[in-house]
């Protein structure tokens, strides 16, 4: 220990401090300021971002003694009491904070920028921020806060918000209200998981295979026990219950006992007093392996002398063969007059949420514990909840989640991570214990977007008309089957595109492997196979000499189209007018000399490129539905909306809160939302498939609409008056001349032994299983999107200058929000085309570090344009659909349609390889088969 | 939460480093920004921890630029931020405000240092590649001598260097800043997924006649196309005497691919792609210092993206 002096946030601090200590861990875990977070400590994510002396540093890496006498500023010292900064409040004001993780980095650095750059450009700011991510916002909102908050400094009118026109806003629905916990989030006391802290308090660390396949021929944990400071090591024979968890099927061990089947596999569990110490351990742990052939590819997998990886698995290698079967396939071939026959190729991706994964397991008896609990940001707290129990052999109720604030997910925190390990190792030690991955942990462990081959074959009339779309997709599920057969039914069943069309055959194989395991990811099976199939629609038209949007236009399902899985549309279909807005938009870039869709200047190549895509809302596909909300008043005239429903940044928070304001006409910021506690909110299932504004927006208005009426009888009594005559009026519920206080209804209910709270639990509409027809899902959002590129002809390097994009959601409950979910979706959409891959090489990943996987930064943010259509669904909350997952669905096939528009180079392998699109180039080849990857 | 060292010190004098370094018999490491050493410990799932590290960014001489006796001196504590905003470098040493403020971001440039950049010995490192054509020079302490070098000296093999691990010392650079008729410039060739290095950067140094037509002078660095920084010895000699016009200056783009062998290193580039752009970059940044060279402007290209 040393003593540190050192003056942070305008206090001069003393601190006997480890000598191993970054700046980073000093703040958080001495200090206790967790308004700084840390998300990669590799230098590399930036939103560790303080100021030492008013110069932003990364203090992941920063060592504590470094800082020495010098001044620091953190995210808590940047408001002046109650005061927000200028930033805080425009952060707010502009809809840039989503799951806020980020947030303070973002902050921090843009406040060393403004104190040297009164009036900062979208340069100057893209200079500053070029290191510190966003995975959410996609950085439009970013660059509007910080120059809105500059010119706040300088005296000036802030900027105007960016919000977008939207048709018929109530009185809180479609209205950009600011999120919900925006204000904590901005200035730093929000807390994520690893801001816990309870008195104590383990840490632990998890002992993970180094091997993607081997046999386990023995565990020696005794040297590990040994060592001072450590309370548990635990194996698989520890495991109380059934040593397995997992979503759809229960495959996946909670710790290994004799196989290992990817490098990440968890063999071993250790807590400590410190997480340095349980570092020491796990390296004191031994571990004999037998390696065993490695399966790492999912064609290989599926032939006969690949190695079984799960031998109780009935198909063996083949999770699953999913089929779509429509009309007459080669009738529908035979008609066609031009056919394109191509195969294209996606890698396995990242979600790269900028929190790593975090939970914290408390002992039942625990301070006010009273049953095991567990504290996790987790998109699916119930069935979390599920398989602890299981895995611990307890009931159902004798397990508590508590759902904190989630730092990202877009799919990655849906399956267990630490949740059973923790409760596990609460158990043993009877302490609070704490398990946190690192970054590099992260990257390993977690199920990813799966990597696919998809063979797809497209045949059209010479109007344009498709006749057939045969396919046949490999996806690589990796080592467990987490939610691929889920995925890849959504990647068979929207293998057709947002097109009529009348004959289909797709075949899709979900095989195992021993890759890291693929399961949820923004997008969801669809983002892979809209590469495919909107390069081959491109494909078609040239052939045909049809221009791209007529094409598209040509096809488009509208209401009265049958999908290829049977099901009727019968309303909200906004494709046309989607493509309509981006065609109207691409003409207009012209600026009056008419529309090219390429052109060159000098050596570099510019290219417009369009690509549609649809996204189902909700499970489908057979799959019950449901979510349940919960609604209280109390007697102060406020409400608190409770569900077990995920918000990741995404935003069903607020979505709900507006839908309670809305039914009782109460001022917004008069509700209060509990989110994801199994004990205390209902359960709102999984946050995924775009479903939480669909079906616990819908709950939440079930609720709501019980509550007014539970309290308007109440009211229609005391006032002696019939209760369909009483209206709402903030806070007031008046008949006539006469009005009662919401606030003295509540009273007089509770005192006459009534309760003012009501419960809902919404059935979203019954589907179909995949293959018996009939209606697959309850909505499908849908979105068209164009790509302006540059291609510097001399080096292959590509740059996206602008996407263009319209997206039908129904309604947009909140559109400011809704807007960020479009851009960030696009962003990220941006990364899956162009920067990002997550390497595997014989099972063994390369990609181990953040550094080595480049999400993109505010530098590669081109201009957005987005429109919104809004084709209500009628069973949706006032219309509402899905926005989640649509608009990071279409962005790749049409950045890959304007590349190939620009430059005559096809793009079937991604991300874009511009050492390859250069080399196809000079030797005038048309086609890249290759990706960055392959660059070997 | 891995351990990335043990101890941490941060002496204000040079003896103090040395006396701290022979305490720890080679087990200390010299640490500046320490934004490639310990991202690197970080890195290394089975990094035991530095037993000692020795912070030389407070110790003031090694922290300054300064002017002596014609040369620019750079102390090893020099941040790449302090490079970027010189004003005595921004015209006299382009390249090297070019280089510096291309690395990593604005965070990383203002702890990082040049010194640590080059002491980590890669063959592609930014920095490098200017210090390579501006001729510079390395102050050193090896073997317990305190001495000037070529930089070139340095480089023993890629990530390696001359200096002993917890025995010699980097202090700094010197070279001589570029006057009337002489100007330099650097570019560089990157990819946007997951790789730090470029893939080529080109250091570019001239000088012209008085009738500021003829190349008087030119160093050319390009990497990685050696195990070391390699100065493109064959274009410096070819191009001397020659009118300083693009078709020149496409001859010696030619020449620089005929003579270099770039190789493919995995996930970064092939051979081929190098070779098509070896000469694309040369020939871009001979242009812009060319220009510089005539106009006797310079404004730092590319900085901070």
């Amino acid at each position: 220990m040393t003593l540190l002096t050192i003056t942070v946030n305008g206090e001069q601090v003393e601190y006997d401090t480890l000598e191993s200590r970054t700046l980073a861990q000093f703040l958080r875990y001495d200090l206790g300021l967790t308004g700084t977070k840390i998300g990669c400590e590799e230098a590399e994510c930036g939103i560790c971002t303080v100021l030492v002396d008013g110069v932003p540093v990364d203090s992941c890496i920063y060592p504590a003694l470094k800082a020495e006498g010098r001044t620091i500023l953190t995210i808590e010292g940047l408001a002046h009491g109650e005061e927000l900064h200028p930033l805080q409040s425009s952060f707010i004001r502009h809809g840039a904070v989503q799951c806020g993780f980020c947030t303070p980095g973002l902050i921090m650095t843009s406040a060393a920028l403004l104190e040297e750059n009164a009036e900062p450009s979208e340069h100057d700011i893209k200079v500053a921020l070029k290191d510190t991510y966003c995975r959410c916002t996609g950085y439009t909102s970013v660059i509007q806060a910080i120059q809105s908050a500059a010119r706040q400094k300088r005296g000036l009118e802030p900027l105007s918000v960016n919000d977008p026109v939207v048709d018929e806003p109530m009185e809180v629905i479609s209205r950009s209200v600011p999120p919900q916990e925006v204000r904590e989030k901005v200035v730093g006391t929000a807390k994520y998981t690893d801001d816990y802290v309870f008195p104590e308090m383990l840490f632990a660390r998890t002992l993970r295979s180094p091997l993607p396949h081997a046999r386990i021929l023995s565990v020696d944990i005794e040297k590990a026990k040994a060592l001072p400071g450590v309370k548990a090591v635990l194996t698989h024979k520890d495991v109380p219950g059934e040593n397995l968890h997992g979503l759809v099927y229960r495959d996946w061990p909670v710790l290994c006992h004799d196989v290992v089947r990817y490098v990440g596999d968890a063999v071993a569990i250790v807590a400590a007093e410190s997480a340095e110490i349980a570092d020491e351990a796990l390296a004191l742990i031994k571990v004999e392996y037998e390696p065993l052939p490695v399966v790492a590819d999912p064609k290989y997998a599926h032939t006969a002398e690949a190695p079984i990886l799960h031998p109780n698995h009935p198909t063996g290698n083949l999770l699953k063969h999913i089929k779509v079967r429509h009309g007459d396939i080669e009738q529908g071939f035979a008609e066609a007059d031009v056919i394109v026959e191509r195969e294209y190729r996606t890698p396995t991706t990242e979600h790269a949420f900028l929190e790593p994964e975090c939970a914290i397991g408390v002992p039942a008896g625990f301070d006010e514990h009273d049953k095991l609990t567990v504290y996790v940001g987790s998109q699916i707290p119930y069935q979390d909840r599920n398989q602890i129990a299981l895995a611990m052999g307890l009931p159902e109720e004798n397990v508590r989640v508590i759902g904190t604030l989630i730092g990202g997910g877009f799919g990655g925190k849906e399956d267990i991570a630490g949740q059973i390990h923790v409760a596990m190792l609460a158990i043993v030690t009877g302490k609070p214990v704490k398990m946190l991955y690192s970054r590099q942990e992260s990257l390993i462990f977690h199920p990813k977007r799966h990597a696919t081959i998809i063979r797809i074959k497209t045949g059209a009339k010479k109007d344009g008309k498709l006749t057939a779309v045969q396919a046949e997709l490999y996806g690589d599920g990796g080592a467990y089957a987490s939610l691929s057969d889920k995925v890849m039914t959504r990647a068979t069943t929207h293998a057709t595109g947002p097109y009529d069309i009348p004959n289909a055959k797709i075949d899709c194989f979900a095989m195992y492997t021993n890759n890291v395991p693929s399961g949820a990811f923004r997008g969801f099976g669809v983002t892979q196979s809209a590469f495919a199939v909107e390069q081959n629609m491109d494909l078609l038209a040239e052939q045909l000499g049809i221009d791209p949007v007529e094409m598209r236009l040509i096809n488009a399902q509208k209401v009265g189209v049958t999908t290829a899985t049977g099901q009727l549309l019968h309303e909200s279909v906004g494709l046309i007018e989607t493509i309509e807005d981006v065609k109207g938009d691409m003409q207009a870039s012209g600026n009056g000399h008419g529309f090219r869709w390429a052109w060159r200047e000098g050596h570099k190549a510019y290219g417009w490129g369009i690509a549609c895509a649809y996204k189902n809302t909700g499970l489908g596909g057979g799959a019950p539905d449901k979510s349940e909300a919960e609604i209280e008043a109390y007697e102060d005239g406020t409400l608190e909306v409770r569900t077990a429903a995920a918000d990741m940044g995404q935003g069903i928070a607020h979505v709900v809160a507006q839908i309670a304001a809305e039914e009782m006409q109460l001022g917004y910021e008069q509700v209060k939302v509990l989110l994801c506690d199994t004990d205390l909110t209902p359960n709102g299932g999984p946050t995924t498939a775009s479903r939480q504004t669909f079906v616990t927006g819908n709950a939440a208005r079930g609720a709501a609409i019980a509550l007014r009426e539970a309290i308007t009888r109440s009211a229609a009594e005391m006032m002696d008056v019939p209760p369909e005559n009483i209206r709402y009026e903030e806070g007031l519920l008046r008949h006539n001349g006469d009005s009662v206080e919401l606030k003295n209804v509540v009273k007089w209910m509770k005192a006459n032994g009534l309760s003012p709270r009501t419960k809902h639990e919404y059935w979203a509409p019954k589907t179909q299983p995949l293959g018996t027809g009939g209606k697959m899902h309850v909505a499908f959002s849908y979105a068209t999107q164009a790509a302006l590129v540059e291609v510097d002809t001399e080096t292959g390097e590509v740059d996206v200058l602008k996407i263009l994009s319209s997206t039908d959601i129904g309604r947009a409950i909140n559109p400011l929000m809704l807007q960020g979910q479009i851009e960030g979706g696009i962003i990220m959409a941006m990364g899956n085309c162009l920067t990002e891959s997550f390497i595997v090489e014989d099972g063994v990943p390369w990609t181990r570090l953040l550094s080595r996987y480049k999400m993109p930064s505010i530098k590669q943010m081109p201009e957005i344009t987005s429109h919104l259509v809004e084709a209500r669904s009628s069973d949706g909350p006032y219309g509402a659909k899905g926005v989640g997952e649509i608009p990071s669905i279409n962005t790749t096939p049409a950045i890959c349609n304007a590349i190939y528009n620009a430059t005559g180079v096809r793009i079937y392998s991604i991300p874009v390889d511009q050492d390859a699109l250069l080399l196809a180039l000079r030797a005038g080849r048309k086609e890249i088969h290759t990706a960055w990857h392959d660059v070997k | 939460m891995m351990k990335l060292w043990n101890h941490y010190y941060t002496p204000t004098t040079i003896d103090e480093v040395q006396t701290l370094l022979a305490q720890y018999q080679g087990r200390a490491r010299i640490v500046a920004g320490g934004t490639d050493l310990l991202v690197d410990a970080r890195a290394d799932e089975h990094h035991t921890p530095f037993e000692a590290l020795v912070d030389i960014t407070r110790i003031r001489d090694l922290a300054r630029i300064h002017e002596d006796e014609g040369y620019l001196h750079i102390g090893a504590g020099v941040t790449h931020t302090q490079i970027v905003k010189s004003t005595s470098l921004v015209e006299r040493a382009t390249c090297l405000v070019e280089s510096c403020g291309v690395v990593g971001g604005p965070q990383v440039r203002n702890v990082g240092t040049l010194g640590g950049n080059v002491a980590h010995a890669l063959p592609a490192a930014d920095g490098t590649t200017s210090l390579v054509a501006l001729a510079a020079e390395v102050e050193v302490v090896h073997s317990g001598q305190r001495k000037w070098l070529p930089l070139q000296e340095l480089f023993v093999g890629p990530g390696q260097s001359l200096l002993e691990q917890g025995r010699d010392l980097l202090l700094g650079f010197r070279f001589e800043p570029c006057r009337e008729r002489e100007a330099s410039a650097f570019k560089r060739i990157m990819r946007p997924q997951g790789v730090a290095l470029p893939i080529l950067g080109c250091a570019v140094w001239v000088r012209l006649d008085t009738t500021r037509s003829t190349f008087e002078a030119v160093r050319v660095c390009i990497a990685p196309v050696a195990p070391t920084p390699h100065r493109v010895a064959e274009v410096e000699t070819a191009i001397m005497g020659m009118t300083a016009t693009s078709d020149t200056i496409e001859s010696m783009a030619e020449l620089a691919q005929k003579v270099l062998n770039p190789r493919t290193s995995k996930y970064r580039a092939t051979a081929a792609y190098r070779f098509e752009v070896i000469g694309v970059l040369l020939r871009r940044t001979l242009t812009l210092a060319v220009e510089r060279a005539r106009t006797g402007k310079a404004v730092p290209e590319g900085v901070g993206v």
